[in-house]
């Protein structure tokens, strides 16, 4: 039986096909999923900020791009999967109030994706596929059973990456 | 800082109060704008993980219309109000006055007439907030997103994981006698506003009795 499980913000959860990971409602937020096709194993970060050195004190390594990353992929190769297999996709990262332009705090969209890359390149991870940006928000659905992971918007089709 | 975790009853007690005043000022403004009664729920103050943030108001995909503005001053904080698209709309076209007819789509006009709406309530709000507490506090102009609730609740919330992994809300809903709009109204104070809020309150964490009666001023 397939089991969806369901990742809050700044959480990281890990299984194995026929599981089908997701998480709903991203705005600024990045939904980062990481995948090996060969073992058909997959986790999935929701990453709130960009930066663990935005914060004195990091009570939840989760919620940043350069504490999670590290983390999901220690997860994933605990598992049995290998750096060299796994692929990414992410979504989110969008500015969901258009105005405030030089306010920082509400580019935090485009940050967590610059962040996030950056992340997936230092663990030497391949990024397949986005769909990250503009002002909507996302729900994705990460099946480990294909690794293809959908996204969806209020006004438009599902995209499939 | 004062701990979101920490807030003993008293202090919940007292933010539930603040928001009571802004929210009852806010109220009336609503309702003069309205020409219509307008009820006002008791405020709701709670503490929420940002892990279960995106499910505060139900379900995170349902579509909403939010009107977000930050609070800045003494004590800085941020406002968001939740309407149905529907209600919005109607909303808007009560704004807009008879000439206008009310349309299914949210174009420039209605997202105009919502953010001055916004501004009007959080006017309102914050006077009120700022003449019982003695901050200084003053609003910034107001963003429009029409998305998923969680989307929005997310990105409202997101920065206040710098600092911890809770978040402090104190929400009214306004209601039209009518039941024609039913908004929600938030009030979100940045961490560090909390302590002084609760400081100018009088219940800034020193009691050491349940009843909070021995409070260092």
């Amino acid at each position: 039986m397939s089991q969806l499980i369901r990742v809050g913000m700044s959480e990281i959860a890990c299984s194995r096909s026929p599981d089908v990971l997701a998480t709903y409602g991203l705005g600024s937020c990045v939904g980062v999923c990481v995948y090996d096709p060969l073992l058909k194993i997959g986790g999935m970060a929701h990453i709130m900020l960009p930066d663990s050195s935005l914060s004195k004190t990091v009570t939840n390594r989760g919620k940043f791009a350069d504490t999670s990353i590290p983390d999901l992929i220690a997860k994933l190769t605990q598992m049995g999967a290998l750096v060299p297999r796994m692929v990414a996709k992410i979504a989110g990262g969008s500015q969901m109030f258009a105005f405030m332009g030089k306010d920082d705090k509400l580019l935090i969209g485009p940050r967590n994706v610059a962040a996030v890359e950056n992340a997936l390149a230092q663990q030497k991870i391949k990024l397949s596929a986005k769909n990250v940006g503009g002002n909507v928000g996302r729900s994705i659905l990460f099946d480990l059973a294909t690794g293809e992971v959908t996204v969806k918007m209020l006004n438009s089709a599902d995209i499939i990456l | 800082m004062t701990q979101f975790a920490d807030l003993s009853s008293i202090q919940l007690d007292a933010m539930r109060e603040v928001g009571n005043i802004g929210a009852a000022h806010a109220a009336t403004v609503l309702s003069q704008l309205l020409k219509q009664k307008v009820q006002m729920s008791v405020p709701r103050v709670s503490v929420t993980s940002l892990t279960e943030a995106a499910e505060f108001i139900g379900i995170p995909e349902m579509p909403m219309v939010g009107v977000y503005l930050r609070v800045f001053g003494d004590a800085p904080s941020k406002i968001l109000y939740l309407y149905p698209k529907e209600q919005a709309l109607f909303l808007a076209g009560l704004l807009l006055g008879e000439t206008y007819k009310v349309r299914n789509i949210l174009g420039e006009m209605e997202v105009s007439a919502l953010k001055e709406i916004g501004n009007i309530l959080t006017g309102a709000y914050v006077n009120a907030f700022s003449n019982f507490t003695k901050l200084n506090m003053i609003s910034s102009v107001p963003a429009l997103a029409f998305d998923m609730v969680g989307a929005i609740v997310n990105t409202v919330l997101a920065d206040l994981g710098e600092v911890g992994d809770y978040a402090l809300i104190i929400e009214t809903k306004l209601t039209t006698s009518d039941s024609s709009i039913n908004g929600h109204f938030f009030l979100v104070p940045d961490p560090d506003s909390l302590g002084v809020i609760l400081k100018t309150l009088g219940v800034n964490g020193e009691c050491h009795n349940s009843s909070g009666s021995g409070c260092r001023k």
